[in-house]
């Protein structure tokens, strides 16, 4: 296996599952014998405050600091988290966010900028919180880092074997990853 | 590629499930945050395995609750985040004097007062000096990740019931709050308290037993604390946990804990990239604190860079092991900020360039 080292910031408001994105995405790592460190932090109420996750998966380093200031990879899901945090992403970093966030941000040298209608795929769904799993179906087709089937097979994991959301998430995954 | 078989789970789950696995029998806790993630695991899996859980009223009924079933023989834990471990310091104070264990988690967050909800260290000071009343001391450890909080706290019920003395974990918000794969390699433990040679559980067929912590006989407390502080010197000589990175022909040696330690690991290895020898000494027991070894770190010359997220707690120690402070360089972050790598890289480079 190939060395490699990425930084994934997930922000976003309470209530989009941003700490759910982060969590899909270290177990899918885990899974694939990476290692990785997952670091949520939200407002002491969930809905409606600002909330991240900081997710490093590598290899075969074990990863030192869980803490992100540059992340490698940003997926941003509402306007002050781009606000926040584009000025922040590495060079040669890439950046996907929710076209439901802002309709055109400025231009940022040596970063990959990806807008997704993630918030539209999820309303396509009548369901507004599989959003990030929209954005998360987009990141494997950009990145490569996980395959599609990699990621559905986490589902599990985050939804407890609950069966309709599982569904419904594989779906919005699905459709994120089509969008590319 | 087949990894061994990994469980992600938060820090604050994997010190809940080493106290499951070491035989806790009695949880009793008061939820905040950042550490309510244990008290809520708790709750599902001392039900689960048959044994106590009781949510209490309040930090100081949680830390009662603990002495009274530390009396009976069962391992005892509570667990609470800095507020909450202020109010408890008259009951550790108490476990201490009646000779009693216990083990005590503090996910430590901003202070001073209700502060914030980050991760903080700034309770330093007050896990490793006393915090409550009298002459007494407890073994402080300080995990550094997620499997580190399965451990130390597996093995904290070992070592309070060893020496019959409280024991706390001092964490973070970070670490408690962070998810990592952990193994869980160790044998479920069975606690038998009928066996248990101080609980009271009533005498029929032995003789009595009494535990306290009055003495009011002229001299009796005297003599209590003689016995007490000789206990904490063989505490002292053999409960000493660390580790090192990269020390070996270090100029310039971290000395930090807890999550501060996982950042300072990152910027080692960053310095060393461009030349500069660094390395990191983690202390994991926090007192005893490992005065003597890392003194044998230093070369005459060695600069220490104690990094804190704190105004500067443990850096007393790393001054007094040592003893030239022209050579301990500080950076902290206070109140729920984090050391960033660059800050620290920078000071680093400057104090190397000096030298």
């Amino acid at each position: 296996m190939k060395a490699f080292k990425e930084s994934i910031l997930c922000a976003g408001h309470g209530g989009q599952g941003i700490v759910s994105m982060g969590k899909l995405l270290a177990y899918a790592g885990m899974q694939a014998g990476y290692q990785v460190t997952f670091f949520p932090s939200y407002g002491a109420e969930v809905r409606g405050g600002t909330a991240h996750s900081m997710v490093r998966i590598q290899y075969p380093e074990a990863i030192a600091n869980p803490v992100i200031t540059h992340p490698t990879v940003a997926i941003i899901m509402n306007k002050p988290s781009l606000d926040k945090f584009l000025g922040r992403i590495a060079p040669g970093g890439v950046l996907l966010y929710d076209a439901a966030a802002a309709e055109k941000i400025p231009e940022k040298t040596g970063v990959t900028i990806k807008k997704i209608p993630c918030t539209a795929i999820a309303l396509k769904l009548k369901d507004k919180r599989v959003a990030n799993m929209a954005a998360l179906g987009s990141l494997s087709k950009i990145k490569g880092l996980f395959s599609l089937q990699e990621l559905i097979q986490c589902l599990p994991f985050i939804f407890s074997g609950k069966q309709d959301l599982i569904e419904k998430n594989t779906e919005a995954l699905r459709q994120g990853f089509n969008e590319v | 590629m087949t990894p061994a078989k990994k469980i992600l789970i938060t820090g604050n789950e994997a010190c809940g499930e080493g106290a499951v696995t070491a035989g806790c029998g009695f949880y009793a806790g008061y939820p905040i945050t950042p550490q309510n993630e244990l008290t809520a695991y708790m709750s599902k899996r001392m039900d689960e395995c048959g044994r106590v859980f009781i949510q209490s009223e309040s930090e100081l009924a949680a830390i009662n609750m603990v002495l009274g079933a530390s009396l009976t023989g069962e391992r005892a834990m509570t667990t609470s985040s800095s507020p909450g471990i202020s109010l408890m310091q008259e009951g550790i104070s108490y476990l201490a004097g009646c000779q009693l264990p216990a083990v005590i988690v503090n996910v430590m967050r901003g202070g001073p007062g209700l502060g914030n909800i980050a991760a903080s260290q700034a309770d330093y000071f007050q896990a490793t000096k006393g915090g409550g009343h009298g002459d007494y001391n407890m073994v402080i450890l300080a995990p550094a990740g997620v499997q580190e909080m399965f451990e130390c706290t597996y093995e904290a019920f070992d070592i309070a019931e060893r020496y019959r003395n409280p024991v706390m974990i001092l964490s973070d918000g970070i670490i408690g709050q962070m998810m990592e794969p952990i193994e869980v390699r160790y044998p479920q433990k069975s606690v038998d308290p009928d066996k248990s040679p101080w609980a009271l559980r009533g005498c029929k067929g032995r003789e009595s037993r009494s535990i306290r912590s009055l003495f009011l006989k002229e001299g009796a407390l005297e003599e209590w604390n003689r016995d007490l502080q000789r206990k904490f010197r063989t505490m002292e000589a053999k409960e000493v946990r660390y580790e090192t990175y990269k020390t070996g022909g270090a100029r310039l040696i971290f000395v930090a804990y807890g999550t501060s330690a996982r950042i300072c690991r990152a910027v080692v290895d960053k310095l060393r990239q461009e030349g500069v020898k660094a390395g990191l000494f983690r202390p994991v027991s926090l007192w005893p604190f490992p005065y003597k070894k890392l003194k044998g770190l230093d070369k005459g010359t060695t600069v220490f860079f104690d990094v804190e997220m704190s105004a500067g707690q443990m850096l007393y120690d790393v001054r007094l092991a040592v003893a030239d402070d022209s050579r301990v360089l500080f950076h902290g972050r206070m109140g729920g900020g984090v050391p960033e790598e660059a800050d620290i890289i920078n000071i680093a480079k400057k104090a190397v360039k000096r030298k």
